[in-house]
């Protein structure tokens, strides 16, 4: 978009006024469905407005890292489907999607949400794999925190396959849950100019100078943060930022808890 | 002697048989197989006279010569500019019918229209090859500067247009906005943030209710309630 429809945009939203209505720090219609997928042992599909991503989780038996003989293995994977947006290709992971599935796997790691000892089945030799994979289905703006909730629903979701020290029974799933100690919330808050606003659909979104994702605990604590775009950030402005999206974060809480 | 199957300004699908004998002609959105003719896509079916026309209810736009558009820069190449269309094709902008003013051999043509701008531009020919070709000189043509572009179906224009222009100059006098609508169902409007927002509600309710009678009264008490979205 034109550098002139960016001045007008910011114009526009410092007098409030939002492309769709919304104040700046308000976020569009969330709405979380579980289990779309039978196949997958876990899986939701995120809605905020027009944007829809979905994620599923496989459970694989493997072996561990040699250095953390103990530990189950989390592995995040995001691919942007051509079908979501004219923006994306097909064919390797591009910058953007690599970047996304290394927040969604930054939060999730990061605040230790899933006690990674309990999905060691023997040590050093056999562990639970949890694969999260993400698909976007459209694309509206702020897939980052759309996705990282989509992920997040489908962990709560996921029953651990049958097991019985062979083979994985993926036909019979059984009532365990994951081990999810903490629920990482991630908020992504962007700037145009020098107003700051959350959950941009696509057409704002073009016209962002920088963005800051800030993941939080239901206690407050911030357990992970990404920051993109090419305009920096002042220390007062990070506050601000930090401020914003745990407010926020407690409203997108509330939803998840719902689950 | 030919038999007509439907009726004028009746909605067909894909497939649906028109008209039987050679008496009728396929126009646009139809063809003939056989005595028959047929259906292309979703659509209107206008018959005038002999001749069957099918007036789609959406679908992409195709440029058409002397169509005003709104595209934008992707391109800036040595004897031109390239613009997207919204449609299948990109268009090309010569020098030439870019502006009146003199561009000097070897000019930084970016000064002029630069990637990312939005030009009003008139398409002055399109080839069986589908080459659109554009030209930016002319009452009206030129590039829009602030504002807001949003998308419409193509095919809702002639809609959102109104008789003589009737609809776009009663959204304009109720929001002071400016307003260009392109045929290629990109729409520029520019004015107070809050007055752009109900100009682009009452375009959307446009877009949606097309189909509707009555419809020039229905937005006009849109804009005097404030035009609020639904």
């Amino acid at each position: 978009m034109s550098n002139d429809q960016k001045q007008h945009m910011i114009k526009s939203f410092k007098q409030g006024v939002r492309f769709d209505e919304r104040g700046l720090e308000d976020f569009r219609k969330l709405t979380i469905s579980c289990k779309p997928s039978k196949t997958a042992e876990g899986s939701a599909v995120v809605k905020l407005g027009d944007t829809e991503v979905i994620a599923g989780i496989k459970m694989m038996v493997g072996t561990p890292f040699p250095d953390r003989p103990e530990d189950g293995v989390i592995m995040v994977n995001a691919e942007f489907l051509p079908l979501a947006s004219p923006d994306f290709e097909s064919g390797p992971p591009g910058i953007d999607s690599i970047e996304l599935s290394r927040v969604v796997d930054r939060g999730i790691r990061e605040s230790h949400a899933m006690d990674l000892k309990k999905l060691c089945i023997k040590k050093g030799e056999k562990v639970w794999i949890v694969s999260i994979d993400i698909c976007t289905l459209n694309d509206d703006g702020n897939l980052l925190d759309a996705a990282a909730l989509a992920a997040l629903a489908a962990l709560k979701s996921t029953r651990f396959p049958g097991y019985d020290g062979e083979e994985v029974n993926y036909k019979e799933l059984t009532d365990d849950k994951l081990p999810l100690a903490q629920e990482p919330i991630p908020v992504t808050v962007y700037k145009a100019g020098d107003v700051f606003f959350v959950d941009p659909t696509k057409e704002e979104q073009k016209n962002v100078d920088a963005r800051l994702t800030i993941t939080s605990l239901g206690d407050g604590n911030l357990c992970a943060m990404q920051k993109g775009g090419e305009q920096p950030f002042t220390l007062d402005e990070i506050s601000k930022i930090v401020d914003l999206a745990t407010k926020r974060s407690k409203d997108l809480r509330k939803e998840i808890d719902k689950l | 002697m030919g038999k007509l199957i439907v009726e004028n300004k009746t909605i067909v699908v894909p497939g649906e048989t028109l008209a039987e004998g050679m008496d009728y002609l396929p126009g646009n959105g139809t063809y003939r197989i056989g005595e028959k003719i047929l259906a292309e896509k979703l659509g209107l079916v206008n018959v005038d006279g002999r001749a069957l026309k099918l007036i789609p209810l959406a679908g992409r736009y195709s440029p058409k010569i002397n169509d005003t558009i709104i595209a934008k820069v992707i391109d800036v190449t040595l004897n031109g500019w390239r613009l997207e269309t919204n449609s299948a094709y990109t268009a090309m902008l010569p020098v030439k019918d870019a502006t009146a003013q003199y561009i000097a051999r070897g000019a930084n043509l970016t000064a002029f229209f630069d990637i990312g701008d939005h030009v009003v531009a008139k398409i002055t020919n399109v080839t069986s090859q589908k080459l659109v070709d554009v030209s930016t000189k002319g009452p009206g043509l030129r590039k829009l500067a602030g504002g807001r572009i949003i998308g419409v179906n193509p095919y809702k224009v002639p809609r959102i247009i109104g008789k003589q222009g009737s609809m776009v100059s009663m959204i304009k006098d109720a929001t002071n906005c400016k307003i260009t609508v392109g045929q290629n169902g990109f729409i520029w409007i520019d004015g107070e943030p809050k007055e752009i927002l109900r100009a682009v509600n009452a375009v959307r309710m446009i877009d949606e209710n097309s189909h509707m009678k009555g419809l020039t009264d229905k937005v006009k008490e849109f804009l005097q309630v404030g035009g609020e979205a639904k």
